[in-house]
């Protein structure tokens, strides 16, 4: 097993609120990896903070070998960490072409002279964007909608256009909020799909997911977090027996009940 | 030392004037979110229509008290200023609630050139001068400083309108629905709360005191035009912030302190910059002080909600 | 040209071609047509060509980018100040254009930068009135620094600036341009072509800007400022772009309005002028450069054919003028902007995702596109 990202002793907190406490573990190379929890628990936190929209108070992420910038998005995507929403947030005046190309800003390099006087290297450049997004397009399988613009896709194909356009960026570890949130049960099967064709082209997958049945069939090791803290860490059978889960995600209920 | 007490002093008025308009931005803020660019020109508007009622007043009735007819231009003033507040809200705003972020921004900002020019052509370009009804000789309050009655009118007319208004939403039933809806429409509108009508009066109650606020500068100086209304209103606005907006003890503090900031300022700033700048750059401070706050502080001095509307 | 063009009613999308050529034709010919009702009307065709010179710089910061510039006027009077300064006798230098021209551009875009550093973090209506703020700013330091050493000569303005010189044939602009003994084509005609060529490289510049990944980029943070950081865009760096490439476009604007009028004051950069120029992108179709261009050519030529219809109708009818010309603008602008957005919120001509070529698919493709 290599390791492609270690957290180390991650800690968050907004004001007095503990978000995070001290949080550590392993993504192997190649994984589908499942973090899981009572609504709650931190899991978007955790990708907020490791995709750096947030800086940790405490720890640190080591990332295929070297330390992750905190709280540097821009940097953080270019070392190979992609992420999508638990509520989608495409670019909605853009076509699903055009969303996927954006995607791939950070592994092009024309600058402003190169764009204002049309050199050869930014057409090719440009002409390898596209159809570079094009084929992400036929990969997660939207290419038909490519000219239509994000906002007037189907709830599905929205979903399916945010993974195309993480997987623009170039990723080694691509990072799943609740991709399966709103589906019905034929999209859940496709998506499962498609997370499995992503993770055997050699891309490790994240997956933040509420449902259960998805994570334990897909994953191959799982994590579950509960008021911000670790409690487990271990392939899905395993998990599943874990008392200290049962008992979060019953409290978790019985709080709901309140 | 005097002259320092004697720029606190202007500071205080001024400032009052400040609060009284920054209270219109931050209720309209706290309900809609919305910066209602044209506040400023409200207070415009309730200026030049008590010049012309005070000057048909005093044709029709002469001899009366000057006071009488400062109380009868506020008391026109007023009503005419909650007309175009409600009328701007119902016309333009309404119907943009849920539009994209920067839509209801342009229209205010168009409402506001609109009422500019629609005082244009009503009230000429001109400046006109606006009748001292009340005295301006300055009174010497504590040696060597003074203050003349104009002034303390406004401090005092200032200080009542705002306690009204805290006694207003923080006693009466309607100031609690005012409450509500700024906390969340949705939810104050399951608990039967008009919200419909209760922007509408926000925008009413916002009007009438920047219908008095108008009328107040126009009697501190003398002047009333067509343009009066943008500085005045741009500085509420600024006050509003550095209160922090949304937030009403936030308007009232923010105002004080804007007015003392530019008075004080406006004294000193030639010293401070050996002579490099004079008191014609006053009016930058309120854009500083704008700008500083927005960038280091937005939640201003008092303000802990922030309306996240991004 | 061509989605200018294809804004053409009827022809545009008709025929592709013809309107190209019609536009072209109509638009090498204007000021002829202009001449004919006198040289006023060349003047104000040339101001045209500013305005939408300066619309499109606005465009790029508002339309494309997202971020609401209020202020936008300042960068044309840091361009038009830099000029008067640099080519007039109030400090007695007289450099060719092609040093002043980029200079005042730099000093814009650094401008442009100075501005934009500072709000980066700042929200859509709160962006808008610091912006606000920083071009009153500028206002009142043109009308005041005059002491202890005169800079801007105070709301006077600077006058007898230079007008533009084009080297190597010595064409003075100002002077016109004698052909024979009795024929001598006017300045106005000259500056038009000259403004024109200027208008022309923005419009190819803006539209390979669009389409490109810094476009795409620009659009995505206007479009979601969140999801842009988490594909990768450093924000920071794309925003100050943004803010330093329009404040470049209205710099350069301001160079040739300085040329141009020949005179200065703080007067023409008012926050009135600043709110027409939005106003010119909120009629036309913010985002859309036809639009744009479109806007800003109705919005600066309604009030001057209102000024030469409305007075003498005035006058006729009750024998005085109660709208002066100043104030019909004023209130077209405003209730243009006003309307618009109540009924037409995506003006004129509504922008179209444009931020690639995807013609650079193969043909296979794009079938493909076009069966869907």
């Amino acid at each position: 097993m290599i390791k492609l990202l270690e957290a180390r002793g991650i800690g968050k907190r907004f004001g007095g609120l503990r978000a995070l406490t001290e949080v550590s573990l392993t993504i192997n190379k190649g994984e589908v990896y499942g973090l899981i929890g009572p609504n709650g628990a931190g899991k978007t936190t955790f990708f907020n903070v490791l995709t750096g929209a947030y800086t940790p108070e405490d720890g640190e992420f080591v990332f295929n070998g070297s330390e992750l910038p905190l709280g540097k998005p821009d940097r953080i995507v270019n070392r190979g960490i992609a992420r999508t929403f638990q509520n989608i947030r495409l670019f909605r005046e853009m076509t699903a072409l055009e969303n996927v190309m954006a995607g791939h800003f950070i592994r092009t390099k024309t600058g402003l002279l190169g764009v204002l006087l049309q050199t050869r290297h930014t057409r090719e450049e440009e002409k390898l964007t596209t159809e570079r997004a094009y084929e992400l397009l036929k990969y997660v399988g939207i290419e038909r909608h490519a000219r239509t613009l994000s906002r007037n896709l189907s709830y599905g194909d929205q979903r399916r256009l945010e993974i195309a356009r993480a997987l623009a960026t170039e990723p080694r570890l691509l990072a799943l909020d609740e991709p399966a949130a709103g589906m019905n049960a034929t999209e859940t099967s496709q998506l499962r799909t498609l997370i499995e064709t992503i993770r055997s082209d050699g891309t490790t997958v994240l997956l933040i997911e509420h449902d259960v049945k998805l994570v334990m069939g897909l994953c191959d090791r799982v994590a579950v977090l509960d008021f911000g803290k670790k409690i487990a860490e271990d392939v899905p059978a395993e998990v599943q027996r874990n008392p200290a889960v049962i008992e979060a995600y019953l409290g978790g209920a019985h709080h709901a009940a309140h | 030392m005097q002259t320092l007490l004697q720029q606190i002093v202007n500071g205080l008025v001024v400032g009052s004037v400040y609060a009284v308009v920054a209270l219109g931005y931050t209720m309209v803020y706290g309900i809609l979110g919305l910066i209602n660019f044209a506040h400023g020109e409200v207070l415009m508007v309730g200026a030049l229509v008590a010049l012309s009622a005070i000057t048909f007043f005093q044709s029709v009735l002469p001899d009366l008290h000057p006071i009488a007819y400062f109380v009868m231009g506020l008391l026109v003033a007023m009503p005419v200023c909650m007309a175009v507040g409600y009328t701007i809200e119902r016309t333009a705003y309404r119907r943009l609630r849920n539009a994209p972020r920067l839509a209801p921004l342009i229209t205010a900002i168009g409402v506001s050139f609109l009422l500019q020019t629609l005082a244009m052509i009503i009230w000429g370009r001109n400046y006109h001068s606006f009748p001292q009804l009340i005295q301006t000789a300055p009174i010497e309050i504590v040696a060597g400083v003074f203050m003349t009655p104009v002034q303390m009118t406004t401090v005092g007319v200032s200080a009542a309108m705002m306690i009204g208004l805290v006694i207003l939403v923080t006693r009466t039933n309607m100031g609690r629905a005012m409450r509500a809806t700024a906390e969340n429409h949705r939810v104050a509108s399951l608990m039967g709360v008009d919200t419909n009508r209760i922007i509408a009066l926000t925008f009413i109650i916002g009007s009438a005191l920047a219908a008095v606020a108008g009328v107040m500068i126009a009697s501190n100086y003398g002047v009333a035009h067509y343009s009066m209304g943008f500085l005045p209103g741009l500085k509420a606005f600024t006050a509003a912030v550095l209160g922090g907006i949304g937030n009403l003890a936030g308007a009232m503090v923010g105002g004080i302190v804007l007015g003392l900031v530019e008075a004080i300022g406006a004294g000193y700033i030639e010293t401070w910059t050996g002579g490099w700048l004079n008191s014609s750059y006053q009016d930058i401070f309120a854009f500083l002080i704008l700008g500083i706050v927005l960038i280091f502080r937005p939640t201003g001095l008092l303000g802990e909600r922030v309306a996240d509307r991004a | 040209m061509n989605n200018i063009s294809q804004a053409i009613p009827f022809l545009g999308s008709r025929n592709p071609k013809a309107a190209l050529i019609t536009l072209v034709v109509l638009v090498l010919t204007a000021p002829l047509f202009a001449g004919l009702f006198g040289n006023t009307w060349v003047r104000i065709l040339d101001f045209a060509l500013l305005y939408i010179l300066l619309a499109i710089g606005l465009n790029l910061v508002v339309g494309f980018a997202g971020l609401l510039d209020l202020g936008y006027i300042a960068f044309y009077a840091v361009g038009a100040y830099t000029w008067a300064f640099l080519a007039s006798p109030h400090f007695g230098l007289h450099l060719p254009f092609y040093v002043v021209l980029p200079v005042g551009a730099a000093f814009a875009a650094l401008a442009g930068i100075a501005l934009g550093f500072p709000t980066l973090r700042l929200r859509g209506d709160y962006l808008a009135i610091v912006t606000l703020g920083f071009g009153e700013i500028i206002r009142i330091f043109m009308n005041n620094l005059t002491h202890p050493v005169n800079i801007t000569n105070g709301p006077q303005g600077i006058d007898q600036i230079d007008g533009m010189t084009i080297p190597l044939v010595g064409l003075e602009l100002n002077r016109g341009l004698q052909v024979t003994d009795d024929f001598k084509i006017s300045s106005l005609f000259l500056y038009y072509y000259v403004f024109l060529a200027f208008v022309v490289l923005a419009v190819i510049l803006v539209k390979r800007l669009q389409v490109s990944r810094i476009g795409r980029a620009w659009a995505a943070i206007r479009d979601d400022e969140l999801a842009a950081k988490a594909i990768g865009i450093n924000t920071r760096n794309l925003k100050l772009l943004a803010f330093a490439m329009g404040a470049t476009f209205g710099g350069v604007a301001g160079g040739l309005f300085g040329a141009f009028q020949g005179f200065v004051s703080p007067e023409s950069f008012t926050l009135m002028e600043s709110i027409a120029i939005l106003t010119m992108i909120v009629f036309g179709g913010m985002g859309n450069l036809a639009g744009v261009i479109v806007g800003a050519l109705a919005l600066s030529f309604l009030p001057e054919v209102l000024r030469h219809i409305a007075l003498p109708i005035q006058q006729a009818l009750f024998g005085k003028v109660y709208l002066d010309p100043e104030v019909l603008r004023m209130l077209l602008l405003s209730l243009a902007m006003i309307l618009m957005m109540l009924m037409k919120p995506a003006g004129l001509i509504p922008a179209q995702s444009r931020y690639s070529r995807a013609d650079l698919l193969g043909d296979k493709e794009a079938r493909h596109d076009q069966a869907a």
